[in-house]
């Protein structure tokens, strides 16, 4: 490999990780701002013009503010659960095709940090791992409501993560590639539209993968206050609450490139349609934060493993016999 | 590069295994054996098959969350975790042991020399590893592959009749 190639992957890396922190930063601004018109607010004003200076401002609280070991952690993987965590969700990204090429220079640079194989499988390992953060923060702060919050999430995660691998394996059987730039290139019609049922599952799976409502048991406030990262301040909770929007805006990037096309769409270009579509995913996620109840915890594990868990084993059932007769 | 990587790797790999029996908390233990899998995964990587690879974090990781899960639900970790060290019979034991491992990589060199040597020609053959694996699952070694699967199938009907039967 030449030193160039060593720099372009390098600076891609960089310009990604950034670029993957200023959405994080800008996903909690709308969030807060989308919830408070659909309740008939304003959401946050002050800070700047609209408040577009309030995800700086709550950064820089964040570091200010006291960062407490709780007495009686078991205090290495106290400290090491929030890594796990927003290590997970940043190293997804890597994987994900954000464009074609640009030229620079006469270089041509594709735009993605890496073309992997086994993309869409690297990022299940990944998220399999970042349970792992989940359960060691609510065991090791030593206090009963983090602890209740890290297993509810734990039973929660493993559950839907089985459903959420077989509702894609539809796409990858028409694609017949797990590699993400493949999968994009198959979709002169959009695979939400040969996969319907497959897209459905995946989005009410990414919901509970990502604790977000109505799946956020593992942090209901009301029963458990916030959960697993309850012990947690500072810029150790920030982690968590970062890792939460990064694992959105990774899993919208997912949807985005195995059901929406990916980058391809008329007229302008594709990083643009690429953001477009992702958005539109995390609109959605608020959307439905604003909308649904929680559910039940028993309900939640009913319908992960008798509903969506046989409904998407069918799925692919019907999507072989489908490319039998059909070709 | 890819020597000092597999050395690296094949280390954390080892040293984790020998904390994973040397820890005295259960729940160390298991993340110990996490890093284990997560090693022999990169190590999987290194030899160009990074379909093996993935399987194992993804297959194994959830595998060991569930042993997680239990160690926390179903031990009582106080009585569990013990405050002496190891005792002179174990260490005795421990150090014939790993006497014994050291001499059987020493011999063991060679044959993975062997190995070393033939091993890319096999997997150069097709386009992607992940097809390599399921040509080769869904064709040579089709029957096994089903027995397994049988085999899974039983081992899940019969967890589920033994957990049945308590109400």
């Amino acid at each position: 490999m030449s030193l160039l190639a060593i720099g372009i992957a390098l600076a891609k890396a960089v310009i990604v990780f950034v670029c993957l922190l200023l959405c994080v930063a800008y996903s909690t601004w709308l969030e807060r701002k989308v919830l408070g018109h659909m309740q008939v607010r304003c959401g946050p004003l002050r800070v700047g013009w609209y408040g577009l200076l309030q995800p700086i401002a709550d950064g820089i609280k964040l570091f200010f503010k006291e960062d407490i070991v709780v007495s009686g952690a078991n205090k290495f993987l106290y400290i090491l659960s929030p890594m796990i965590v927003m290590i997970a969700a940043c190293a997804s990204i890597a994987v994900v095709p954000f464009g074609d090429y640009i030229d620079v220079f006469g270089q041509k640079i594709y735009l993605r940090v890496a073309d992997v194989d086994i993309g869409v499988l690297y990022i299940f390992a990944l998220s399999s791992l970042s349970v792992y953060g989940i359960t060691l923060a609510g065991w090791s702060s030593n206090s009963k409501y983090a602890l209740l919050g890290g297993l509810r999430a734990s039973a929660q995660m493993i559950s839907y993560e089985l459903a959420t691998g077989l509702s894609i394996i539809g796409v990858l059987m028409h694609a017949g590639s797990l590699r993400p730039t493949d999968i994009v290139a198959g979709q002169d019609i959009w695979y939400i539209v040969k996969q319907p049922i497959g897209f459905l599952i995946f989005v009410i799976c990414a919901f509970a993968e990502c604790n977000r409502s109505p799946f956020d048991l593992p942090e209901a406030e009301n029963e458990l206050v916030p959960g697993f990262h309850v012990e947690y301040s500072s810029m150790k909770f920030a982690l968590f609450f970062m890792a939460e929007y990064a694992h959105m805006i990774v899993v919208s990037a997912l949807a985005a490139t195995l059901f929406l096309g990916g980058w391809r769409g008329p007229v302008l270009p594709g990083i643009v349609w690429f953001m477009l579509k992702v958005f539109a995913m995390m609109f959605f996620f608020i959307w439905i934060r604003a909308t649904y109840p929680r559910f039940r915890y028993d309900q939640l594990m009913k319908f992960g493993w008798k509903v969506l868990f046989p409904v998407a084993l069918l799925n692919i059932v019907v999507t072989g016999i489908g490319m039998v007769i059909w070709g | 590069m890819e020597q000092q990587l597999f050395w690296l790797w094949g280390g954390i790999a080892v040293i984790s295994a020998v904390m994973m029996i040397l820890k005295r908390n259960p729940v160390h233990s298991a993340l110990c054996l996490v890093v284990v899998f997560v090693s022999l995964a990169l190590l999987y990587v290194l030899l160009g098959a990074e379909f093996l690879a993935a399987v194992q974090v993804i297959v194994y990781a959830g595998a060991i969350m569930v042993l997680f899960l239990f160690v926390i639900m179903l031990l009582n970790l106080e009585t569990e975790v013990r405050s002496q060290g190891l005792s002179r019979v174990a260490f005795k034991a421990c150090s014939l042991a790993g006497t014994g491992l050291l001499l059987l990589l020493l011999l063991g060199g060679g044959a993975v020399k062997a190995l070393r040597a033939m091993a890319p020609e096999q997997v150069s053959g097709v386009p992607g590893n992940t097809q390599a694996v399921a040509e080769l699952l869904f064709t040579k070694y089709l029957l096994p592959f089903e027995v397994t699967s049988i085999l899974l199938l039983a081992a899940i009907v019969g967890a589920l009749v033994l957990a049945g039967k308590r109400d």
